[in-house]
């Protein structure tokens, strides 16, 4: 295969194209120099946006249908015969209908097999909690050998799918389905698999973000510094599984205020991945999750969904202030032991 | 060209050797699935010692041809035709279940060499065998795949799933094979749930579909040569088979579906195998 430089990437603009229009062009550029790549899709190449893939190399596209369960089948039998498949469906049906296979024929054999989930959290909130998925990390975060992203927006999005070329085995990035608003002014911000954004390098308090939530994590920051004086750290963990454990570690040690933002279940997602690292260290900090309280999500615009969470700016202003007046213990000599 | 009646004589004669290391598996694995193992042990014995083009010494080589077990609980029968082949020390199979073994049940194909697929979960294997052909295909590889199904199986979605996408990509270098035992862990297949008319839904998502005796080696190449000789359609060829085959207690006895038998019992077995040498 023929290794392709950052010179000769595209630039897309993300502030007019969707994450998975961007997903679309970007794999259309990767296929041009790597001729093992094909796109499946189980009927929904319009809405996981690879048309302009499906124009430009139609032999390299495989629809099957409406039948998920076949298409990461036949996603790890392709792999296994030397291909790199990259799969696209909307991460309900990624994630759960086809969950076994996503399971065992791709991370149980460890296969070459990346999965654009589309559709993530609440970002279709008008079709309703059928096609609304805020379990997809937790379900995904337990799967041995996966890597877990979760971008911002659309320019980490594009980092993203190149990242997960030249990483070898099973990759879920989860996009969302519109128009976010774009966190990034440009794709070069040095994005690296595994490793935080920090966003801003403040002490008062930290926000842990991903997804959509970065954006809004930003703006609240922002806010909280003009109208409050508080400077918040934000963090993008866009690579949920590894995560990065020295920036949550550092931000522990630097902050000692932790407040995580995901568009997701506060069960099992970002929240609970970025407790784990915090629990096993033995540091004592303050610390919540947001994020949809362990229901099913109302229906309604993404944007409404996103402010009756608290995953928007304002939400985030909220809980961001209630945190800093959280009372907690902190080992006396902790900062020795870091 | 069809097998000759040395060749025929040849196979049925590892056939029978490969029975009895399934037996002595058992005896080794504290228990195994021996009536599904015994019931496809021909088809398996004629694909792997005359249509497989493989390297045993070169279990990785691209071109080569591949199978994918998708009724993954016949692991017992797939490694002990992998051993005979020279894929691994037979030797190994004695810790065959034990602890941190590489051979379970349902075999691993990270650890298991010529494994092509791990399977166990029934409902998967012939959908990673569609993409396999599809990767020859697009490769413009002329390497065949071939899976075999359990019938029971036949209830997942997922096999029509697949089923139906073969046929609609003209998947012709595919051949699945049925292992129609009629019998499943709770019973025969038509009282748990009927299969019935079982050729006619093949021939309904668009295959090529072959009925013979599975214990039949002469229907049994001659079916393989038709699969191969096949263009437009993928092939499915259902194989009448019995449960147990080659071993006169576990004949067509639903409880041999999983069983452990003592050496003693397994010396018995392997009369019973030998005692059908002609």
């Amino acid at each position: 295969m023929t290794e392709v430089t950052g010179t000769t990437w595209n630039v897309y603009d993300a502030n007019t194209l969707t994450q998975a229009e961007i997903y679309g062009r970007v794999l259309c550029d990767l296929a041009e120099a790597d001729p093992r790549i094909v796109a499946l899709t189980a009927d929904l190449a319009k809405s996981t946006k690879i048309g302009v893939f499906q124009e430009k190399f139609p032999h390299r596209v495989f629809n099957v249908g409406i039948a998920e369960q076949n298409l990461f089948g036949i996603a790890a039998g392709m792999a296994r015969s030397g291909l790199l498949p990259f799969v696209s469906t909307m991460s309900a049906f990624a994630s759960m209908r086809a969950l076994e296979q996503v399971r065992t024929d791709i991370c149980y054999q460890n296969l070459d097999v990346k999965i654009i989930a589309t559709h993530g959290g609440v970002s279709f909130g008008q079709a309703g909690t059928t096609h609304h998925c805020t379990e997809d990390i937790a379900i995904q975060r337990s799967l041995a050998n996966m890597t877990l992203i979760v971008p911002a927006d659309g320019w980490e999005t594009a980092n993203a799918v190149r990242a997960s070329v030249k990483h070898p085995g099973p990759v879920y990035i989860r996009l969302g389905r519109g128009f976010e608003p774009t966190h990034y002014e440009n794709d070069e911000y040095g994005f690296e698999l595994g490793k935080a954004v920090t966003i801003s390098e403040d002490t008062d308090i930290t926000v842990i973000a991903c997804g959509v939530a970065v954006y809004h994590a930003a703006e609240a920051a922002k806010l909280l510094k003009d109208q409050d004086g508080i400077s918040v750290r934000v963090l993008d963990m866009h690579t949920i599984k590894p995560i990065d454990e020295e920036a949550i570690l550092k931000a522990v040690l630097e902050t000692r205020r932790i407040l995580c933002v995901e568009e997701h279940n506060v069960v099992g997602g970002l929240g609970s991945a970025v407790a784990d690292v915090i629990a096993a260290s033995g540091k004592g900090c303050a610390f919540a999750k947001s994020g949809l309280p362990d229901c099913y999500s109302e229906v309604g615009y993404p944007e409404d969904l996103y402010s009756h969470y608290c995953i928007d700016g304002d939400g985030i202003v909220g809980l961001v202030r209630e945190l800093l007046h959280r009372e907690f213990e902190a080992d006396e000599d902790w900062e020795d032991e870091f | 060209m069809p097998l000759s009646a040395e060749e025929i004589r040849k196979l049925q004669d590892k056939a029978r050797q490969l029975r009895c290391d399934m037996v002595d598996v058992t005896v080794w694995a504290g228990g195994a699935h021996i009536g599904g193992s015994l019931s496809m042990a021909d088809v398996l014995t004629a694909l792997y010692y005359h249509y497989l083009d493989v390297r045993p010494d070169e279990p990785g080589w691209p071109e080569r041809d591949r199978f994918v077990l998708s009724k993954g609980h016949g692991g017992l029968g797939h490694s002990c035709v992998l051993a005979d082949k020279g894929y691994f020390d037979k030797e190994l199979l004695k810790e065959f279940n034990h602890f941190k073994s590489p051979f379970g049940m349902h075999l691993d194909g990270n650890k298991v060499r010529g494994v092509d697929a791990s399977t166990g979960s029934l409902g998967h294997g012939l959908s990673m065998a569609l993409g396999m052909a599809l990767g020859a295909r697009f490769q413009k590889q002329t390497w065949r795949t071939y899976c075999m199904l359990g019938d029971g199986e036949c209830d997942e979605g997922s096999v029509w799933e697949a089923a139906m996408a073969a046929s609609h990509f003209k998947a012709d270098t595919l051949t699945a094979f049925v292992d129609r035992n009629h019998m499943m862990i709770d019973g025969l297949t038509e009282d748990v749930m009927s299969l019935e008319p079982l050729a006619d839904k093949w021939a309904a998502f668009g295959w090529k579909v072959l009925q013979i005796d599975g214990h039949d080696f002469a229907q049994i190449g001659e079916a393989i040569e038709g699969a191969q000789a096949t263009q437009g359609a993928p092939t499915v060829i259902i194989c009448d088979t019995v449960k147990g085959k080659g071993v006169d207690f576990m004949e067509a006895q639903v409880k041999w579906h999983y069983g452990s038998i003592d050496s003693e019992l397994a010396g018995k077995a392997k009369a019973s195998i030998m005692g059908g040498a002609s």
